[in-house]
């Protein structure tokens, strides 16, 4: 395993960040920091696109619609990339992969949070009355609501100050609920399209979600090791 | 209801009203001249009316009808690029990419038969001769609770049926859409069972508003709008109004409707536009307007009957909507 070797490295070598890292697993401080920027820049792509084609007036016959369906996309892609990360790590060994996890689970929750918006806002208006009998009586939007609720927590303790605080155990435990999150939103997209009987895009999906779900379950003993052994980052 | 705000008009923008009357002969002559100068011009008529100018399509003259409601059509571009027509793709997006080209509308009949006295086998030309066209500008409401304002051109089912004459064992209008794999893409994929059926009530199918459609904005249909002969029935959600029609046959039983056969629970024979009657995944009390309705626009309440409730009500009187739906 390139984990406990990266740790006895650092452990010997105080200044690990600044020299040519040793183990194919690594990254240095200065390729790494640039990576999450790139990525961090490419993920508000989506939200520019809608921006821009809002200003060019090209959103559609129904740019409600087209908006509020692109976000919902864009979380549900958030949501794979983050599950995707920890498969990534074990397939290649990167352990750096895992440092990229926070910010793709955050991104899931910022286009949640733009998803959930554009239904208040830009399509019931604030109609509370509606939208609470929406919640209650549709099962797509019940699912979708619960998704969004479920992610509320896991952004909120997302933060190092609250990993220490919760500590590693109860802190993995609760960001188990991403499976339950996961599960939630493809309820909410099947069942939306179930509407008009068009299962072609959930179904890729709930595939793309299976398989990175299944992944996880190989080795589950030496997933143990492996993720206690990653110290949680410090500072930004 | 917010109206989009123009603040880019000028006074000095105003198309000249001579303009303005001519303005599809100056686009056909644009286009006709294209025709002459490349032989590309067909494939640029076909991209235009793809992409939401008044091509060179077929012109159909109309006369007016007071049945036509007074509020102002959808502009162009939405009525033929955002559109529900399975056969040729799920995204609304997909007809106007796929059905233009793909769908041979000549030679094209449509087989009148079933309870008449005289089924017939019409050409599309007879088609257009059968009686005087008319500009019916109508509601288009979809069950998926978006709306449009489309002026359709066409003339009374009434008028087609009375030329067959139904016998008195006739109940129901049956209507089938054509199903052929080699021009729709969108037959391989089993969302519904193909072809295409609806149906209507004897009644329904009579009535004034019902009308068999051979064109819209002036000119033959657009393939993604149902080329070349469809039937309009405004006072029902959009998907009882079928496209591209290969088959009206009268009937004694209640006909299958594709979209009832597939969901039951969802989609009634009957589909009427009913604000108080939900579709079970969402409501049908308000719609949205495509097209002029910008991104802050607020949605519309759906009205009875789709607004069409003085001239169709007494077909239901007595009915119970809940459970006809």
């Amino acid at each position: 395993m390139s984990a406990p070797a990266a740790r006895s490295q650092v452990s010997q070598a105080p200044q690990a960040a600044t020299t040519r890292p040793r183990n194919p697993g690594q990254i240095g401080a200065r390729p790494f920091a640039l990576l999450r920027a790139t990525l961090f820049m490419a993920a508000l792509l989506p939200l520019a696109r809608l921006v821009v084609l809002g200003v060019r007036d090209a959103l559609g016959a129904n740019p409600v619609e087209f908006v509020e369906r692109s976000l919902g996309t864009w979380t549900l892609v958030m949501l794979c990339v983050t599950l995707s990360i920890t498969p990534l790590r074990r397939a290649t060994g990167w352990t750096w992969l895992v440092r990229l996890r926070r910010m793709a689970g955050l991104y899931a929750f910022f286009y949640a949070v733009l998803h959930f918006t554009t239904y208040l806002w830009l399509d019931q208006w604030f109609d509370w009355a509606a939208i609470v009998k929406d919640v209650a009586k549709r099962p797509y939007i019940t699912a979708g609501f619960a998704a969004f609720v479920g992610l509320v927590p896991l952004a909120a303790t997302s933060t190092s100050a609250m990993q220490r605080r919760l500590g590693g155990r109860r802190w993995r435990n609760l960001h188990r609920l991403v499976y339950a999150i996961a599960g939630a939103a493809l309820l909410h997209y099947f069942w939306h399209k179930a509407g008009k009987h068009d299962f072609a895009q959930p179904a890729i999906y709930a595939t793309i979600i299976g398989v990175l779900l299944l992944a996880r379950l190989r080795r589950p003993a030496a997933a143990a090791i492996t993720e206690a052994s990653i110290p949680p980052r410090t500072g930004r | 209801m917010l109206i989009k705000p123009r603040t880019d008009i000028q006074p000095s923008d105003i198309t000249p009203r001579a303009v303005w009357h001519s303005r599809r002969d100056l686009l056909r002559a644009a286009v006709a001249s294209g025709v002459a100068i490349g032989g590309a011009g067909l494939v640029g008529v076909r991209h235009a009316r793809a992409q939401g100018a008044p091509g060179a399509g077929e012109k159909l003259v109309a006369t007016p009808s007071p049945l036509s409601v007074m509020e102002k059509p959808t502009p162009y571009k939405d009525v033929v690029g955002y559109n529900n027509y399975y056969e040729f793709g799920t995204d609304k997006s997909d007809p106007a990419r796929n059905a233009p080209g793909r769908l041979q509308v000549r030679p094209w009949t449509v087989r009148v038969e079933g309870a008449v006295h005289k089924p017939r086998t019409f050409d599309i030309d007879d088609l257009l001769k059968l009686a005087p066209i008319e500009e019916r500008v109508y509601r288009l409401r979809c069950v998926e609770a978006w709306s449009a304002v489309v002026p359709w051109d066409g003339y009374p089912l009434a008028e087609l049926l009375k030329k067959v004459e139904p016998t008195g064992s006739a109940r129901f209008v049956e209507f089938t859409t054509l199903a052929d794999r080699k021009q729709m893409p969108g037959l391989s994929y089993g969302v519904l069972d193909w072809p295409y059926t609806e149906g209507l009530r004897l009644d329904e199918a009579m009535h004034p508003l019902t009308l068999l459609t051979l064109g819209l904005y002036g000119e033959t249909l657009p393939a993604q709008n149902g080329a070349p002969v469809r039937v309009v029935v405004p006072w029902k959600y959009g998907f009882k109004s079928a496209k591209s029609l290969v088959r009206i046959r009268l009937v004694e039983k209640q006909p299958l409707s594709s979209w009832n056969a597939a969901a039951p629970q969802e989609y009634g024979f009957y589909s009427n536009v009913n604000p108080k009657v939900d579709h079970p995944r969402w409501s049908q009390a308000t719609e949205r307007r495509i097209g002029d309705d910008g991104l802050f626009a607020k949605r519309r309440p759906t009205l009875m009957f789709n607004g069409y409730a003085d001239q169709v009500a007494s077909l239901y009187a007595g009915m119970d909507l809940q459970k006809y739906f």
